[in-house]
This record gives structure tokens, sequence and C-alpha cells, in this order.
């Protein structure tokens, strides 16, 4: 058990989701820094329930026990806001009531103080995924690639603990699916975040390459 | 938390003016009234009521006129979406419809009343060509004895509604889809609607009917614009009696609310009755396999009086407004001879203190209610559920208990404490009709949300509020000026609640027109529901321009 406070990463620790008294989900797995742990399944298995639970956004209808941990901090303990997991959806759902550099700033944690350092890292964070001086622009007018684009930029400029990615590539088209996948699990090794990724898809579990967890069927 | 209150504020106001306001009817109905002298209970108030000449035929005034007027619009909204929903001329006439929801039900009864008229436009149109009148002819074609033209006035007025109520719910049942799955099996546009769809959306909009039934079984305002005169239907003849400087009228008044109370229940009974018949009706209808095909007929006529109802109050507004700025007008010339703008400087000094009114109570009220039905909601998304059906009936409560039924005991009540005709005892009589209609309207585009923004925020380490205020309340900027005009709306349309506890000392714009009534000085009577009508268009239209200027370079919060 010690061991656990020591190693860094992503720990879920017999984590159990149950719907009315059955079991959807148990898992014990450990997730190094830079590292994907896929999760695989039919639709309706559980596997965005399992994410929603680390996330700390459960639906009360489910019951979960067990602990998650990030490096040695429990994160399961904590209210969805101080656990820093960083989320990406199918969608990009990018706040349609900011520009693009609005997003990111919003993403900024409190402690980058200064309009010009906040504006300094926001436009860094743009360049990041190749879309330097977009943050004018109006969300709705980039194309799909850039919105998944922005939206990656916009969890990692949040300073995240891990990276909860809810089938991030589905909506994409073929190509575009590839060029993402890389690029978001290029920025996670380089930023050392541990990677939970829920997906259907095959090829994104290889494209991954860490460990395969499947769930439910 | 805060949210934890907005459930409570609701209950009690949803609950508490309506129980202390029926208790202060029914006490007083039977005798009881300290105040007044009343210390022991008797059945001499309702004696006197028994006593009143012709208030049976009052009573079942009342209660064929809200039936009537609810099975017509009801009729109707059901036919025409039947026939047409999905149709690119349903859209249309919806858009044409849907402004009809703001305008206050006294301002469309006048509507009516300046086009049918014996001296009215439509009168003016065909004379002295076709009739062969030079002047207005001696027809009692408003305040008919039979209540028509008040019926008439309701139904306009109550078709915007329910068409409304009828969209809302029609999403849920898939229209498209059954209704395609329905036409291949060969049933005609109407009977495969009634039979297929309409047995799931009635549910969904039994209340809001019964909302119907009680408006219009207890109205006042319309049938003092339009209803019959000798005598009065039921819930005029009590406001007067309450309106009397003869205080102990108070104990007759009271009596006939609470005869108010049992024909508004009848009224809801009969319905329940009739609810039952229909559906069995259907039923066997749906069995025998009835394919009702040929009913283009049916479809068309839909269609007219659809047209006609939106129709007749546009060019009633119309009327009202060519009235507040007319000249000289004389039968039968379709047009004034000239327009100034002497009435409305002659009206303007008078105006001032109930538009000041009009604009602190309505804005008052809808703020806080708007306020309340927000936190509410978002007390709901905490706990992950929406209320039960317990607590939507609890919302529909005063808009089913009939007005006069609890105002009396309001008034009674705010009389007794001191604060009748204060403006904080006006604001919180609005409150009670403005809150439900901000709770209604606000919990289908709320709910819509997309809960995933909010996931996201907290998973960038936003705190609850922070995400509330930053990412929820901007990104339901829309939807929330929409129903603070539609509340602003329902405050401006108010007038029973107006005018028993602003008690004549307060008045607004509708108190105003209404009792102008029975004045007929149409240029007044004009420039009076002119601005009754203006003032809830210029709320949607704030609420329309503002989020659109905000948002302006942001493409996906414009529509």
């Amino acid at each position: 058990m010690n061991s656990r406070l020591t190693e860094a990463g992503l720990f879920l620790d017999r984590v159990t989701i149950a719907l009315d008294g059955r079991e959807i989900v148990t898992l014990t797995r450990r997730v190094a820094p830079g590292a994907v742990l896929t999760v695989m399944g039919p639709s309706g298995a559980g596997k965005s329930t399992l994410l929603a639970y680390v996330g700390g956004f459960l639906d009360p209808a489910f019951t979960a026990s067990g602990r998650a941990y990030v490096d040695d901090v429990e994160i399961t303990a904590l209210k969805p806001e101080a656990r820093h997991m960083g989320i990406l959806f199918q969608d990009p759902l990018l706040f349609p009531h900011m520009s693009v550099g609005g997003n990111l700033m919003f993403a900024l944690p409190q402690e980058v103080r200064g309009r010009r350092a906040r504006r300094e890292r926001m436009c860094r964070a743009l360049e990041g995924v190749g879309l330097a001086g977009l943050e004018e622009r109006d969300p709705a007018t980039l194309s799909g690639g850039q919105k998944a684009r922005v939206a990656l930029a916009r969890v990692l400029a949040s300073a995240p603990r891990a990276l909860l990615l809810d089938e991030p590539f589905s909506k994409l088209d073929a190509a575009l699916r590839a060029q993402m996948r890389e690029l978001v699990f290029a920025k996670a090794r380089e930023s050392g975040l541990p990677v939970l990724l829920v997906t259907h898809d095959v090829a994104d579990a290889q494209a991954a390459g860490g460990d395969i967890v499947e769930i439910g069927g | 938390m805060l949210t934890r209150l907005g459930p409570v504020l609701a209950i009690g106001l949803l609950t508490a003016p309506v129980a202390f306001g029926l208790a202060g009817t029914i006490l007083p109905a039977f005798g009881f009234l300290p105040a007044l002298g009343g210390t022991g209970f008797s059945l001499a108030p309702l004696m006197a009521l028994a006593g009143e000449p012709a208030i049976v035929y009052s009573a079942l005034m009342s209660l064929v006129t809200g039936l009537v007027t609810t099975l017509v619009s009801l009729g109707v909204v059901m036919l025409f979406t039947a026939a047409w929903s999905g149709t690119r001329a349903f859209a249309r006439v919806q858009h044409l419809i849907s402004p009809l929801l703001s305008v206050p039900h006294a301002a469309a009864a006048f509507a009516l009343a300046f086009l049918i008229a014996p001296s009215g436009l439509l009168a003016r149109m065909i004379s002295p060509e076709l009739t062969g009148w030079h002047r207005p002819p001696d027809l009692l074609v408003v305040h008919d004895p039979m209540g028509l033209a008040m019926m008439a006035g309701l139904v306009v007025k109550e078709i915007p509604f329910l068409l409304l109520v009828t969209l809302a719910a029609l999403p849920q049942v898939h229209p498209a889809r059954t209704r395609a799955l329905i036409a291949a099996m060969g049933y005609g546009r109407i009977g495969g609607f009634v039979f297929g769809l309409w047995p799931q959306i009635y549910p969904q909009i039994r209340l809001p009917v019964f909302a119907v039934i009680a408006f219009a079984t207890s109205v006042v305002d319309v049938a003092a614009i339009l209803g019959p005169t000798t005598p009065p239907p039921l819930a005029v003849r009590l406001v007067g009696w309450m309106n009397d400087p003869d205080l102990s009228m108070r104990f007759l008044a009271s009596a006939g609310a609470l005869l108010q109370l049992a024909v508004t229940a009848a009224a809801i009974g009969i319905w329940i009755v009739l609810e039952k018949l229909t559906a069995r009706l259907r039923e066997r209808c749906a069995c025998a396999g009835l394919r009702l095909r040929g009913d283009a007929p049916v479809r068309w006529t839909a269609f007219g009086l659809m047209l006609l109802s939106a129709l007749t109050i546009f060019a009633g507004l119309a009327t009202l407004a060519l009235w507040s700025f007319a000249g000289l007008w004389q039968f039968p010339d379709a047009l004034p001879a000239s327009f100034e703008l002497r009435n409305w400087a002659r009206v303007l000094p008078h105006l001032l203190d109930p538009l000041l009114t009009t604009l602190i109570v309505g804005l008052v009220s809808t703020a806080v209610a708007t306020a309340i039905a927000i936190l509410c909601l978002a007390r709901e998304d905490e706990m992950g559920r929406p209320p039960g059906r317990g607590a939507l009936r609890l919302i529909y409560l005063p808009l089913i208990v009939p007005q006069v039924a609890f105002l009396f005991g309001l008034q009674l009540l705010f009389i007794l404490i001191g604060s009748v005709a204060t403006m904080t005892a006006l604001i919180l009589a609005h409150l009670v009709f403005v809150l439900p209609y901000a709770y209604l309207c606000l919990k289908d585009p709320w709910r819509a949300f997309d809960r995933r923004y909010d996931q996201l925020a907290a998973g960038l380490g936003k705190a609850a509020w922070r995400r509330f205020l930053l990412i929820r309340l901007p990104m339901m900027t829309r939807p929330v000026l929409t129903v603070a005009a539609i509340g602003f709306s329902v405050s401006i349309g108010l007038y029973l609640p107006t005018l028993l506890i602003g008690a004549g000392r307060l008045t607004t714009v509708t108190t105003e027109a209404v009792a102008l009534a029975s004045g007929g000085n149409r240029r007044v009577i004009g420039i009076y529901a002119f601005l009754q009508m203006m003032l809830p268009a210029i709320g949607f239209a704030v609420a329309t321009l503002v989020p659109a200027l905000i948002f302006r370079r942001h493409r996906d919060m414009q529509v």
C-alpha cells in the first residue's frame, strides 16, 4: 500500500461503480505520467461513467466506492473544481460567448498573474497547437480541426493533474483524427500527464500505446 | 447555499397568498369578519347571495363562457397543429401568432371591440355602400346578452397561449417520425394526429388548459369590456360588490367569491368528464381503423380560423392606434379626417403616474421572479433531478384557483396589516402570477443547457459560483431575458390583482384602460390600450436586441 504514495501518476484504487445495485465498472489500475490507460467497451457499458466518477460529476443515480489518486493526492476526496482533471469530450465545447483567447485565459490558473503574463501564456498555448494569432477569433468561425485544437490548448492551459478523454476523436474525420491523436498523446507525454481514455475505437487504443481495459459486454 | 432559498421562496410565494387569500375569502362568506363586526358564523351572506337577482344566470354564464372558450380555442389549436405542423405554413402562422401572447387581455378585448362594434372599423369599411348605414346601427354587438363577443375576445387571446404550450410539448413526441409512420398506414393528417400524437401531447398541456378554464370562468377585464351587462357574468358582479363603499357588501362579495370557486371547480369537473368521453370516442374510432383521409375541408377551416384569430387582433390593435391619433373621425368614414397628437398631449399628464407604477411593479416583480426561477432551477441542477408532479401542480396553483376567490381575502389581509395599496403589496401580488410563468418558460431552455460545459469548467478548476456566473448565466442570457420579457408582459396585463391590491390608489395603464371602458372615449381608450400593447412589445425588443448587441461577435450565441 505504501508504494502508492511514492509513485507518481493516476491510481484507481478498487473503484467500483454500480447502478441499482448492479456493478458496471470494477477497476484497480495505475497510469504513469505520460502514459495512457484505454478503457474500451460497447456504448452504454459505463465508460463515460468512469470518467464522470474520476472527474467528480457522477450522476447521483450511481453509487461508487473506491478511491482515485493523482501523485499523492486523493482526488476523490476533493470537489470537482479542486481535482484539476482536464477533460476533453467528443465535442470541443468552446464557450460560445468568449473569444478563442478568452477561452484559454479562462482556463489559465489564477496563479498566473498580470494581464501581460496571462496573455503571453495564452498566446504560447495557441502556438503550441499550431494556431498562433487566432486569439481574437470567435470560436464559431473556426474549422472542426481548429476547434479541437483550441479545446486541447484550453485543457492544457489549465495545468491539469491528469487528462480524461471521452471519445475525443470520434467526431473528427479520418485524416484529422490521426493528427489529433498524435497531437494529444504527444502533448500529454510532453507535460507528463497520466491519461485516462475511453473509446470504442480500436485504432484509438492502438495509437495510445498503453494498457487496455475492457469493460461491459 | 443560496440556491436552497429558491424552492422555499417559490413555494412560499405560490402557496401562502393563495392559502391565506382563500381563508380570507371563505371566512367572511360565512359571516366571520371581526373587523366589520362579523364575530360569529352564519349563512346570512350566502342567503343574501341567493337573493341577488339573476345570480344563477350570472353563474351559469360564467360556467358556459369558460367551457365554450376553452373548447373552441383548444379545438382550433389541436386541429391546426394536427393539420399543419411540420409545414412551412405552420411556421409562418406560428411566427404571426407568438407576439400576440404578450398582448394583455384587456388590450385584445378593446381591439376586438373597436373592430366589431356597430361604429367599429368593420362597419365603417362596408358602410354606407353595402349596408346603407349612415349612422351606427342600433345593434348590441359588443356587450351582447349571450356573451358571444366576450367569448370571442377570450378565444383570440387563449389561442396563442394554447398554441405555444402545445408547441413546447410537441418535440417530445417526435412528431415527424410518428407522422410519417401513421401516414404510411394510410391515415389522414388530422385523424392520424388525433389518434397517434394528441394522446401523448394532451397530458402535458392539461394544466395550462385548466388554467384557461379557470381564467375564462372568472375573467373580469374582458367581461367588463365585451361581456353582457344585464346581468354581467359572476366575477364582474363580485368586483362591483367588493368596490362598493358600503363595507358590509364585503360579506356578499365573499359569498359570491365562494360561488365563483364552485363555478370554476364545476367547469373543470365537467371538462374532466368531457376528456373521458372524447378519449373513449377517439379510442373507438382508432380501433375501428377509421382512416379519415378526406379531411381537406377541416384542414382549411382550421387554417382559416387560426389566421382569422390572429388577424382580428392585429387589425383591432391597428384600429386602437389609429384612434389614439385620430382627429375628427365621423361614421362611416373608413379613416379619420385628420391625425393629431392633441389626444396624447391631453392624456399624457394623467398617464405618467399609472405608467410609472406599471413600470416599477412590472420591472421589480419580473426581476424577483426571474431570480427565484433561476435559483429553483440551479437547485434542481444540484439535486440532479427535476421536481416531481406535485411541485408542478403547485406552480399552476395561482393560475388554476380563480383570481377573485383568493384576491378578495388577500386584499383583506393587506388591509388588516395596513399595507394595502403600497408598492410592496402590489409587487408581491404580481409576483404570485409572474413567478409561475417565469419558471415554466425558463425550465426547458435551462435544462437544455449542455452540462458538459459545466463539467469542463470544473475540470479547469473553477468553483461552482464562478461556473455559474461566468459560463452558465452568460450562455443563458437570451432565454433569461426572454423569460423576463414574458414576466413583464404578464405583469402589465394583470388587471384584478392590481385593482384589488392597488385599491384604486395605485393604478396601472391596464386598470386605467379598463376603467375607461364604460366611458366610451375612444381616443383616450386608444391611447391606454396602445400603451398596454407597446410596453410588452418594448420588453421583447429589448430581450432580442440586448443579446444580439452583447454577442454580436459570437456567432453561436446569435440564434
